[in-house]
């Protein structure tokens, strides 16, 4: 490996290392990001690079003649964000060789996300580096990892199933409405209380199709305020039991100190459709739906308590494929890197970020 | 064909049921989906069945229906058809496996008890294309009755494991319950309108010849018709539902099946070994 070479490497901040507050001010908009495009295009010894940047991470993605090319990006980066050097060097991921293979197989399968096995990223990264493709700035080194990486990560989730199981409540809720219903396009969802569990399931059912949404609080005025925020319809609380049988789901998120949904509601509520099933999401402490409307046919109560144990389960079940994944993505990230390293092997394995010096060391 | 016999065709296909079976239980002992694969080696059963069929069919001179073992097969046969043709527009993941199951149950436990295939009764049609397609029709329902009790059983498990708060392993590839009961009604009306069809068609010739017809049969076949119609009223009306109706629904599969052999007790018994050495 010639040191002339130029190198592969990777230079970012993740939520591994970095707090919100933080990846707040690193973010990068989309005005910014065109503004900085122009600043990096003539940036010296930088030969090829693609930028990651969601709410998790910003990442540079390049092939860099030297060291000083990749000090020059990050100092760029940080004159551009108004980020102190150091505090960056403290959160940084700097990697080279393999190493940014294996990392960027890990991103786009979502073994690196927040939620473990998420999809959407992989999505954000075909954008990064289409974009990238527009603008010019990657060549043959990145467009072949890029690619290489998209059909190791499609494998991956293929092979691992890592992707299966939503892991956050209002999503598992949600899943399960789904197992019952099947298709959520006619599904009418009531949500009764203002809780902000009980919102984000409620845009959760929303963001997944459902037929239509009305909300009732104890105050009418915050159900309309919350109706007209998701295009949804209000109804007077006192309301709730009286039209109980005209939802398929129900989600209940208030802070009423004792049940608002009772047994004798929901007899009368499941007379007017005895065939279709009807979903209580209790999401409320104290709960608001007595437990024993369980026991009828056709009706599925579902607490906190309960989707916290799938959340765990789910959870659970993907923390036991990512040593598969991680297997197979090494096997792929060498394989990968076998057949780059000969045009950017250069700096590797040499240590791809000089020791800070004294004075900005924190 | 191919210098097999019936019986040998219709091992093979047994053999392919099973295939498809334990294929789909593999998989989802691995928690992954065989839905195609699945499919792929019920269609090959399917056209091994067909052979079988065919050359017992051109031996007796009409649709073999003449024994247990026949009318088995024959219920199996109808099952694989629906599967097959509508199985697809229904997207029900898991009906495959469990129609495998079934399929494989009632062929090659027809085939392993030759009692049921050691005679025949002959001329049970009388001669008659009407008889012949009442009794075809008759069995067919049947086979929709299969698939609806198939339904019924991923029904009582999805619901099981709602109730139960188990959904992960084997239960997550089950379909949604509200699909699984949709499918149930349509399976279940379809069924009893096709019976009622076959009924209609029989009674005519009843009507005319009633010297010809087997009381037992009549009543056994009549019950099993009300009993299915009951089912579907109470269903319509919302008074059977949920897990009462699917173990209805299986039960009365169940009672329709242990009910053909003594339907069928034969009054012109022949033996079928010359049916056997058919190629």
């Amino acid at each position: 490996m010639s040191a002339s070479s130029p190198t592969l490497f990777l230079l970012g901040a993740s939520h591994r290392t970095t707090p919100l507050e933080l990846r707040e001010k690193l973010a990068l908009t989309d005005e910014k990001m065109a503004a900085f495009h122009g600043r990096l295009s003539g940036l010296p010894g930088l030969r090829e690079y693609a930028v990651l940047n969601t709410c998790n991470r910003v990442e540079f993605y390049g092939v860099a003649e030297s060291y000083d090319a990749i000090e020059r990006l990050q100092d760029e980066f940080c004159g551009f964000q108004g980020f102190a050097p150091e505090d960056f060097a403290r959160i940084r991921k700097h990697v080279a060789g393999p190493d940014v293979i294996r990392h960027l197989l890990e991103v786009s399968s979502g073994l690196d996300s927040q939620i473990l096995g998420e999809n959407e990223i992989f999505g954000q990264v075909k954008d990064a580096y289409a974009s990238a493709q527009q603008l010019g700035t990657v060549g043959p080194i990145l467009n072949r990892v890029f690619q290489k990486a998209f059909q190791a990560a499609k494998h991956v989730r293929t092979e691992t199933a890592i992707t299966e199981g939503q892991i956050s409540v209002a999503n598992v809720a949600v899943d399960l409405a789904l197992t019952i219903f099947g298709d959520l396009s006619s599904a009418r969802v009531l949500l009764v209380g203002a809780g902000d569990i009980g919102e984000k399931t409620a845009k959760a059912f929303q963001s997944r199709g459902a037929g239509s949404l009305t909300v009732a609080s104890r105050t009418l005025g915050r159900a309309m305020e919350l109706a007209t925020t998701f295009g949804a319809t209000a109804l007077p609380f006192e309301h709730v039991a009286v039209h109980l049988g005209q939802y398929d789901i129900v989600v209940c998120s208030t802070a009423a100190p004792h049940a608002v949904i009772r047994h004798d509601d929901v007899v009368a509520g499941m007379r007017k459709r005895p065939a279709l099933p009807l979903f209580f999401i209790d999401l409320a402490l104290p709960r608001d739906v007595e437990p024993a409307v369980a026991e009828f046919a056709n009706v599925f109560l579902y607490n906190l308590d309960d989707l916290a144990k799938i959340t765990e389960e789910n959870r659970a079940a993907r923390a036991a494929k990512v040593d598969h994944a991680r297997l197979i993505i090494s096997g792929k990230a060498e394989q990968l890197w076998r057949q780059v390293e000969p045009q950017c092997g250069g700096l590797y394995p040499a240590p791809i970020a000089p020791p800070l010096k004294p004075s900005e060391q924190v | 064909m191919f210098g097999l016999t019936d019986r040998s065709w219709l091992w093979i296909a047994a053999t392919f049921y099973l295939a498809a079976f334990v294929l789909g239980t593999a998989a989802l002992r691995r928690e992954r989906s065989s839905t195609g694969a699945v499919y792929l080696i019920i269609a090959i059963g399917f056209l091994c069945q067909n052979a079988g069929l065919y050359i017992r069919g051109l031996a007796v001179g009409g649709c073999p229906l003449g024994n247990t073992f026949e009318i088995f097969q024959f219920t199996a046969w109808s099952a694989m058809v629906l599967y097959l043709v509508i199985g697809p527009a229904f997207r029900l993941s898991l009906l495959g496996y469990f129609t495998s199951m079934l399929a494989a149950t009632l062929t090659a436990g027809s085939l392993a008890i030759p009692a049921w295939d050691a005679t025949r009764r002959v001329g049970i049609f009388g001669g008659n294309a009407w008889i012949e397609f009442h009794a075809a029709l008759a069995l067919f329902s049947y086979g929709v009755f299969a698939l609806l009790a198939l339904t019924s059983i991923m029904f009582l498990l999805r619901n099981h494991s709602l109730k139960h708060k188990n959904l992960s392993g084997s239960f997550a590839f089950l379909p949604a319950i509200r699909d699984l009961d949709l499918i149930g009604l349509r399976l279940l009306g379809a069924g009893v309108v096709l019976m009622t069809a076959a009924l209609a068609v029989g009674s005519v010739w009843w009507l005319r010849h009633p010297e010809t017809v087997n009381l037992s049969k009549l009543l056994t076949t009549v019950a099993i018709w009300a009993a299915y119609g009951v089912v579907l009223s109470l269903r319509i009306t919302g008074r059977l539902i949920a897990q009462r109706l699917s173990w209805a629904c299986v039960v009365l599969f169940v009672l329709a099946l242990l009910s053909l052999g003594p339907v069928n007790s034969s009054r012109n018994p022949l033996p079928t070994a010359g049916l056997e050495a058919t190629p």
